[in-house]
């Protein structure tokens, strides 16, 4: 039910309310997006038709490399 | 990109746990979770750990009542095109589903989100559809931003929308299951942000973790769940930091604040719980199928509706039982006969339990 999946916006429909959303391998979808503030290019997820947040690239990028650093530097004493 | 995988980082985290020799019952709330999890095969692995996890009222459709259900059958026998997302379809009320009525030839349509009944209206001017809006925060906010966009007059919601925190405190205050961690819904937190959980750890004294939902994720959050026990802290923290920020999503918050204030509710398998629903404004009563058709359903109000004989459902919610307690699963139970919601929705535990050990 709360199953959201990520995209990215390739096309703002002229009212502002919804977007093209490629989901990748072809799949594209129309979202409404006005929950979020969004640009062409900005990757978002999509839960029952409407993006519900912009993803954060940096953190994406970043988070495997985080949590090894919390494995290795966060010994519990 | 958003994709985790590393199953020498998730190797490295199960024997970091295990080295902590710990005994702990966590509780998430979300099929997305339990779907990982029965998936993958993390509850053995962290039962080895000495860890035990169990879904709780974390499926939106599961917890719907049968009252909410009977309303919207009665409703389509009074001609109105009932639509809702397929799993809530098939849930059956005191004896039938939705999906039965369409059988009979009664209006009844599967949609894929509130935006495809709108259209459903606009296409039958003539005959009012109404949406049966289940789900949790994670969903609200579209319901919300359809009922502020001006949608036609024939068309209403049913709103069954309940929101999270609030459950959680009735598990804690119910006091069946000493818990000693949560793992909260990654996708309801992208909406609400970290601050409405504060109270549970502060009150309750109770580790929280939010989390996303790969395996990595659940693990990660089991061991962050670990360490704060270790350490004897209780405070929530974001595992699922590449979505879920802090304060949330304000512009979302906004819209549900203007369009919807808390109710108390009724879950299937919980007493009312305070504050854990959502209820249309005043403001925006047009749209409320529960006023527009007040008359029609108020002959519902005081029957008393049973849930199915021998279902534990109920138990299941509130995590105080698995799939394989009830005599029923895979047996009277099945995705293809479900008795109760746990067996047909694909975020219930029953269902995921059966689709997993089948193959």
């Amino acid at each position: 039910m709360c199953l959201a999946i990520p995209g990215k916006v390739v096309e703002i429909e002229s009212n502002k309310d919804h977007a093209i959303v490629d989901y990748g391998e072809g799949t594209k979808r129309k979202a409404n997006i006005s929950l979020v503030d969004v640009k062409i290019g900005d990757y978002v997820l999509v839960h029952a038709g409407f993006a519900i947040e912009v993803l954060n690239k940096k953190e994406a990028r970043e988070t495997i490399a985080l949590f090894r650093e919390m494995l290795s530097f966060e010994e519990v004493k | 990109m958003f994709s985790l995988s590393d199953k020498k980082l998730g190797q490295d985290i199960v024997s970091k746990i295990k080295k902590e020799k710990i005994k702990a019952k966590f509780m998430h709330v979300c099929g997305t979770h339990q779907d990982t999890i029965v998936k993958h095969g993390l509850d053995s692995l962290l039962k080895k750990c000495g860890i035990s996890i169990s879904q709780g009222p974390g499926c939106p459709v599961c917890v719907t009542t049968p009252l909410e259900i009977e309303k919207m059958l009665l409703l389509t026998r009074n001609g109105v095109i009932v639509t809702s997302f397929g799993d809530m379809i098939n849930v059956p009320g005191e004896y039938k589903s939705l999906g039965d009525m369409k059988a009979e030839g009664y209006d009844v349509r599967t949609v894929y989100g509130i935006e495809d009944a709108v259209k459903i209206a606009y296409e039958n001017p003539s005959k009012d559809v109404v949406f049966m809006g289940v789900g949790f925060e994670t969903t609200a906010p579209a319901t919300a931003a359809t009922i502020i966009s001006n949608p036609p007059k024939n068309f209403s919601i049913f709103c069954c929308h309940r929101t999270i925190p609030y459950a959680l405190k009735a598990i804690l205050d119910i006091g069946e299951l000493k818990l000693d961690g949560l793992i909260e819904p990654g996708h309801v937190s992208t909406i609400i942000g970290i601050k409405p959980y504060e109270f549970i750890s502060k009150d309750y004294g109770i580790p929280q973790v939010i989390a996303g939902f790969e395996p990595i994720d659940v693990l990660m959050g089991c061991w962050m769940l670990v360490k704060q026990i270790k350490q004897g802290k209780t405070f929530v923290e974001n595992e699922y930091k590449r979505v879920v920020h802090q304060e949330g999503n304000i512009k979302a918050q906004k819209i549900l604040n203007e369009v919807f204030e808390p109710c108390d509710m009724e879950w299937r398998g919980f007493p009312v719980i305070a504050k854990s629903g959502l209820k249309i404004k005043k403001k925006f009563e047009c749209y409320d199928a529960s006023v527009k058709f007040e008359d029609t359903l108020k002959d519902l109000e005081n029957k008393e509706l049973h849930e199915p004989e021998g279902c534990l459902c109920g138990e299941l919610l509130r995590g105080l039982v698995s799939p394989f307690d009830c005599p029923l699963f895979g047996q009277a139970c099945k995705p293809e006969t479900p008795v109760g919601p746990c067996m047909v929705s694909v975020e219930g535990s029953c269902n995921i339990e059966y689709r997993y050990s089948e193959k």
